[in-house]
C-alpha cells in the first residue's frame, strides 16, 4: 500500500461503487442463487421446491454422464495444455534465435489470438465438413477411416486440434516475451560455459522461463475448462454420445435444454471449487515469485 | 563457396510450418468464400481467390438472412462493434475509477471491497450461467445492450492492471498535488488519467478484441435476431446453410467466419506494440 494517500470519508465509495453494484447485482447474487438452488428439488412443474441437502450432488455427479464429462474434461484439458504450451514454446524459442524476418514471424504467428474461440471453431467443423472438408477428405484418404460425427475419438481430436490452434498464439506471445526477459549477459555467459545448445536450452533458458510455463499452465487450463465452450457448441456440441462435453457444456446443456435447476447449479458449485482451487495455486505462486 | 548454416535452416523451417499451421485455415475461408456455391461442392475447399468475392460479401452485408430473414452481416457487424467498444470503454471508466479509490485512499473497508473485487475471478460466468440469466430477466434487461455489456465490465483483471499501474506511481507527486491543494477529482483527471495514456490504450485494444470475441453471454442474452453480434449470428446462419433443402452456401460462412475475425485481427495487428504490451501486463 501507498504511503500517502488521501484521507476522505466519502470519495472512496463513490469511486468504487459502480464496480461493486455491478459485481453485487450479477456476480454475487447470481452465484448465491446458485448455491441455494443446488440444494433445491424442484416439482416437474416449478411451482414448489423443497430442500433436499445434498442429493442434487450425489444424483448429478455420481452420474454416468457427469463422470464421463469430468473424465473428458479431464484428458481435453491435459491434451490441449501439454500441445499448445509445447508447441508455442518451439515457436518462441525459434522466433527469438532469428535475426531475418523476426517481426513478420512474430506478427504471423500471434494475430490468431484475435480470433473468437467459436468462429475458430466454425472454421475447423468447415474444415472437417464431410461433403467440403479437405482435411475430412485427406484423412480419410491416407487410411483412417475418419468420422468424427460417430467416432468418439475422432471427435476428440477435432476439439482437441481446434482448441490447440486457438490457444498457441496467446502461448506464443507469453514465451516470446518471457524469452526476451531474460539477460542478454546470462545468456552469453551461459554460450562461453556450454557449446551444445540444446543442453543449454534446458538447464538455463527453460528454468529462468518457469515462471512463465507455470502461469500459462494455470491459464490454460483455465481456458481448457471455460472458453473451449465456444469450440465445443460450434463443432461437436458433445456428440457422439457425449464423448466430446465438457463439463461446462454439460452445465449450460443441462440448465437450458433440460432445464435441471437443480443438478446443473450443484455442477456449478463444483465448478467454482474447481476455479477456486485454480485461483488458489495461481495467486500462492505469484506471492513466492514476489519474495523471491 | 558459402558453407550452409543447417541450424538456421531448421529455425526458418520450424517457423514457416508454424505459420503455415497458424495462417492457412484462415487463408482457405476467406479463398473459399470467394467461390460460388457449386464450385466449392464440386471441387471442395479452395486455395486460391475466386471471382465471387463482391457477389458473395453484398449479399452476406446486405441482404437480409438468418431463421427470421431479418438480419444482414452489417447490421450484426454494428451490434459487435457496441459490445467491443460499449466494453472496452466501460472497463476502462470502471476499473480505473475503483483501482484509484484503492490504491489512493484511506478508507475502511478498502481491503473488504478489493477482496469484493476479486472474487469475480472466482465466479466466471460459466458457474453462474442461469441464475445470471433469471437476473437479467427480472431486470428487463434481456436483448438489451446494456444488459449486455454492464455484467462484463465489472470483473477484477482491469481493476488489478490500473491497480499495479498506480501503484507504480511516485508517493511524491502525490504529496506535491496535496501541496498545492488539489482535490481527488482534480488530481485523477489532470495527473493520473494523463500518465495512464499509454495503459489506457493497451487495455482498450485488449478489451476490444475480448469484448468482441464474447460468445456465452451474448448467445443467453439475445433472443431477438437483430441483436446478434456476428460471433453468435455467424453458427445461427450457418445451421440454416446446412439444414435448408438448396444448394448450401458455404461461400457465405465462410464469409461470416472472415468479417468475425477481420475486425480484431486488424485492431490488433495495427496496434500490435500496445496488445503485446497490455496482454502480458495484464495478466501478470
Amino acid at each position: 500500500m501507498k504511503r500517502v494517500q488521501f484521507e476522505h470519508s466519502t470519495i472512496p465509495y463513490m469511486f468504487v461503487a459502480p464496480q461493486i453494484l455491478i459485481i453485487a447485482v450479477f456476480f454475487l447474487w447470481p452465484a448465491g442463487q446458485a448455491v441455494y438452488q443446488s440444494f433445491l428439488l424442484e416439482d416437474a412443474f416449478g411451482l414448489s421446491s423443497r430442500f433436499v441437502w445434498f442429493k442434487n450432488y450425489t444424483d448429478t455427479i455420481w452420474s454416468p454422464s457427469w463422470l464421463q464429462a469430468a473424465w473428458f474434461t479431464m484428458i481435453f484439458s491435459t491434451l490441449v495444455t501439454f500441445l499448445s504450451l509445447g508447441l508455442a514454446l518451439l515457436l518462441a524459442v525459434k522466433a527469438n534465435q532469428v535475426i531475418h524476418a523476426a517481426r513478420t514471424y512474430k506478427t504471423t504467428l500471434m494475430w490468431a489470438y484475435a480470433i473468437a474461440p467459436p468462429v475458430a471453431g466454425l472454421m475447423g467443423n468447415l474444415m472437417f465438413h464431410p461433403l467440403i472438408g479437405d482435411l475430412y477428405k485427406f484423412l480419410n484418404a491416407i487410411g483412417w477411416n475418419f468420422d468424427h460425427k460417430l467416432d468418439s475419438f475422432d471427435a476428440g481430436f477435432v476439439v482437441v486440434l481446434i482448441s490447440v490452434w486457438k490457444q498457441t498464439s496467446v502461448n506464443f506471445i507469453f514465451f516470446l516475451s518471457g524469452l526476451q526477459g531474460i539477460p542478454k549477459s546470462v545468456i552469453e555467459a551461459a554460450t562461453l560455459d556450454c557449446r551444445n545448445a540444446t543442453r543449454r536450452f534446458w538447464s538455463i533458458t527453460f528454468p529462468l522461463l518457469a515462471p512463465t510455463t507455470f502461469f500459462l499452465m494455470v491459464t490454460n487450463i483455465t481456458y481448457a475448462f471455460f472458453e473451449t465452450f465456444g469450440i465445443i457448441d460450434t463443432t461437436t456440441r458433445g456428440a457422439p454420445g457425449g464423448a466430446t462435453t465438457t463439463l461446462v457444456f454439460k452445465v449450460f446443456q443441462d440448465g437450458f435444454r433440460g432445464a435441471d435447476l437443480g443438478g446443473s447449479s450443484a455442477q456449478s458449485v463444483v465448478l467454482m471449487i474447481i476455479v477456486l482451487t485454480l485461483t488458489v495455486i495461481q495467486f500462492r505462486f505469484i506471492e513466492r515469485k514476489v519474495h523471491y | 563457396m558459402k558453407k550452409i548454416d543447417w541450424n538456421l535452416v531448421s529455425t526458418h523451417t520450424i517457423l514457416i510450418i508454424g505459420v503455415i499451421f497458424m495462417s492457412l485455415p484462415v487463408w482457405v475461408a476467406f479463398a473459399t468464400s470467394t467461390h460460388a456455391p457449386e464450385t466449392i461442392l464440386r471441387d471442395g475447399l479452395q486455395f486460391w481467390p475466386g471471382g465471387h468475392f463482391f457477389k458473395t460479401y453484398n449479399e452476406v452485408l446486405f441482404v437480409e438472412g438468418g431463421v427470421m430473414k431479418k438480419v444482414t452481416a452489417m447490421a450484426m457487424l454494428k451490434n459487435s462493434l457496441i459490445l467491443g467498444i460499449g466494453f472496452a470503454i466501460g472497463k476502462v471508466i470502471i476499473s480505473m475509477l475503483a483501482a484509484y479509490a484503492i490504491v489512493f485512499f484511506r478508507f475502511r473497508l478498502a481491503l473488504p471491497l478489493f477482496w469484493i473485487i476479486f472474487m469475480t475471478l472466482l465466479l466466471p460466468l460459466e458457474v453462474r450461467i442461469i441464475p445470471s440469466y433469471e437476473v437479467m430477466a427480472g431486470l428487463n434487461l434481456l436483448d438489451t445492450h446494456t444488459g449486455l455489456i454492464l455484467p462484463l465490465i465489472a470483473s477484477a483483471t482491469g481493476t488489478f492492471f490500473f491497480r499495479q499501474f498506480f501503484m507504480s506511481i511516485p508517493d511524491e507527486l502525490l504529496e506535491a498535488a496535496r501541496l498545492d491543494g488539489a482535490t481527488p477529482w482534480r488530481f485523477f483527471v489532470d495527473i493520473l488519467v494523463p500518465l495512464s495514456k499509454t495503459m489506457i490504450a493497451a487495455i482498450l485494444i485488449i478489451m476490444f478484441v475480448v469484448g468482441w470475441n464474447q460468445y456465452l453471454w451474448p448467445l443467453i442474452m439475445t433472443t431477438k435476431e437483430e441483436n446478434y453480434t456476428l460471433v453468435i449470428g455467424i453458427k445461427q446462419i450457418y445451421q440454416v446453410l446446412a439444414d435448408g433443402g438448396q444448394l448450401p452456401q458455404y461461400q457465405k460462412a465462410f464469409a461470416l467466419t472472415i468479417l468475425a475475425t477481420l475486425p480484431p485481427v486488424l485492431v490488433v495487428l495495427v496496434f500490435q506494440n500496445w496488445f503485446v504490451k497490455g496482454l502480458v501486463e495484464s495478466e501478470k
